[in-house]
């Protein structure tokens, strides 16, 4: 099970030093997303979007209001909250596959058994063969894959992902969009993917949540219920598109 | 045919035409425009001298080496041992970097060769003695750049390193912060080596230091005596260790698995 509960949620951010200059990122956000459940949130920069997903994982805190994980209170960062970054986190020092297996090294995991993980998420994310590899040497495309394959290592129940693919060439971008279904489909686990491509939204998920800016809130959340894989050119897909950018349009001045 | 070979190695043979060029040059003005060694020792002069303190029966060139050595690896040694953690402390932690912060900027600018008096004070005309005026001019850098580096992790690797299970002050400083800052704290610690080996001379020169050996402590003997080819051969011999030094210093970081850094220097 991995279902997410967020309840009345609001985060304030006050200027240090200085509480009088406030500016309210999030304002009384409710959601509720179910197990397996692909949720994108989308909306327009500066609506909150990504602090909510920190918030989820961890690294940032609700000023009110709660997330739970299966009714467990979200209190800091955890391994059962795997987290793919806008920015190529990978930690440069260390090879592909000890970037991977580095979470399992945290968990005390032996030699062996890393290993073994290790290659399968490698080759979960078809990167067979560049286990030895620093993260220099592969392409944007390729350390995003293995960014995906170290937060989906460690096993956790949800996949948060922060624009994973917004610093990706079109094409890349397509194709990585393509093989995250792939990976969804093997492993089902809950992903939570902001985005502000509603293209991007349309073709992956479930479930769309669009939110309006300052304050953030939830301003409406649409099903997408085309059947995968989803074709661009369709009607349908370009109808919801439309549906969903006319939301986007609306919240912003 | 020769056009070729001089393409192959012409990597090798400018440097070393330039070498023998400049050599020749200094030979000629020696003898013919100076004609007094105590002003300009010529090159055979040198090359003589050379011998006369490697190998001549009051030659003391290679226990000289080997006494600068000794202080060189203490004060680089001492400096290591409080540069490093000093700066992961200040870089990790905030509030002991605004308490410390102060009274580093006070001593720092210090010249490390104020220091001598009281260096020979507290320690004697002992080995510690030269060690410790090393350790004042090469702890600076590599405390700067440990704690410049540890400010600088970038926030992903922090954040990436929590959400994987890497929890706590000391399993993020070991995991994370430190191989990150590695980069930095290397070229701190070959800048401290660099300036290290300037105060050596020194501090030998001005009596720092055990025993009667040492290269800075001999190059003043040949001053006093006015052997000047000799100084001219511990000038040389001190400059070549140093970039000995250098350059080992940069093979063992090539070797030892740094290679992700220089990509993104």
């Amino acid at each position: 099970m991995a279902a997410v509960d967020i309840e009345k949620l609001g985060r304030i951010f006050t200027k240090e030093g200085d509480g009088s200059v406030a500016v309210t990122a999030l304002d009384n956000i409710n959601l509720h997303i179910e197990d397996k459940e692909f949720v994108c949130l989308v909306g327009p920069s500066g609506c909150g979007k990504t602090t909510l997903l920190r918030i989820i994982a961890g690294l940032d805190f609700p000023t009110s209001g709660s997330v739970s994980l299966d009714g467990k209170p979200v209190e800091g960062p955890d391994p059962e909250r795997g987290m793919v970054f806008q920015e190529y986190s990978l930690f440069p020092w260390l090879r592909i596959s000890d970037n991977i297996g580095f979470g399992l090294e945290m968990k005390g995991y032996s030699r062996e058994d890393k290993k073994k993980i290790v290659d399968e998420y490698l080759d979960l994310v078809n990167l067979e063969g560049f286990g030895m590899s620093y993260p220099h040497e592969l392409s944007g495309g390729m350390r995003q894959r293995v960014a995906i394959a170290r937060a989906l290592a460690n096993d956790p129940k949800v996949l948060l992902m922060d624009e994973p693919f917004g610093a990706l060439d079109a094409q890349t971008r397509n194709m990585m969009q393509r093989e995250l279904l792939e990976i969804w489909e093997k492993t089902r686990k809950t992903i939570i993917f902001v985005t502000h491509s509603v293209d991007e939204a349309v073709f992956l998920a479930d479930r769309i949540v669009v939110l309006s800016p300052r304050p953030g809130r939830i301003k409406d959340i649409i099903d997408v219920n085309l059947p995968r894989i989803r074709e661009r050119t369709d009607p349908d897909f370009a109808n919801l598109r439309r549906h969903v950018l006319s939301h986007m349009e609306e919240t912003q001045i | 045919m020769t056009g070729i070979l001089y393409k192959k190695h012409k990597k090798f043979l400018l440097p070393a035409a330039a070498v023998v060029a400049a050599i020749v040059v200094w030979q000629l003005i020696a003898e013919f425009m100076v004609g007094d060694p105590f002003i300009l020792p010529s090159f055979t002069d040198v090359v003589d001298a050379f011998f006369k303190v490697a190998f001549g029966p009051k030659g003391t060139l290679f226990r000289d080496i080997y006494k600068s050595l000794i202080h060189f690896a203490m004060g680089i040694g001492a400096s290591l041992l409080v540069g490093i953690p000093l700066g992961i402390a200040m870089g990790w932690f905030r509030d002991f970097d605004l308490a410390i912060n102060p009274i580093i900027e006070i001593i720092r600018p210090i010249p490390p060769l104020a220091w001598i008096p009281f260096a020979i004070i507290w320690f004697g005309l002992t080995d510690a003695s030269a060690g410790f005026i090393i350790f004042v001019g090469a702890v600076f850098p590599i405390l700067i750049n440990t704690y410049t580096g540890f400010r600088n992790v970038p926030k992903v690797f922090i954040e990436a390193g929590k959400v994987l299970g890497c929890t706590g002050d000391l399993s993020l400083i070991r995991r994370v912060a430190f191989p990150s800052s590695l980069p930095s704290i290397i070229s701190g610690v070959r800048i401290s080596m660099g300036i290290g080996w300037m105060c050596l001379v020194g501090a030998e020169i001005f009596g720092a230091g055990g025993g009667k050996y040492g290269l800075g402590k001999n190059l003043w003997t040949y001053y006093n005596l006015h052997q000047m080819p000799s100084v001219v051969v511990y000038m040389l011999v001190l400059g070549m260790i140093g970039l000995t030094i250098d350059m080992i210093f940069r093979y063992f970081v090539k070797k030892h698995g740094l290679g992700w850094w220089e990509e993104n220097v």
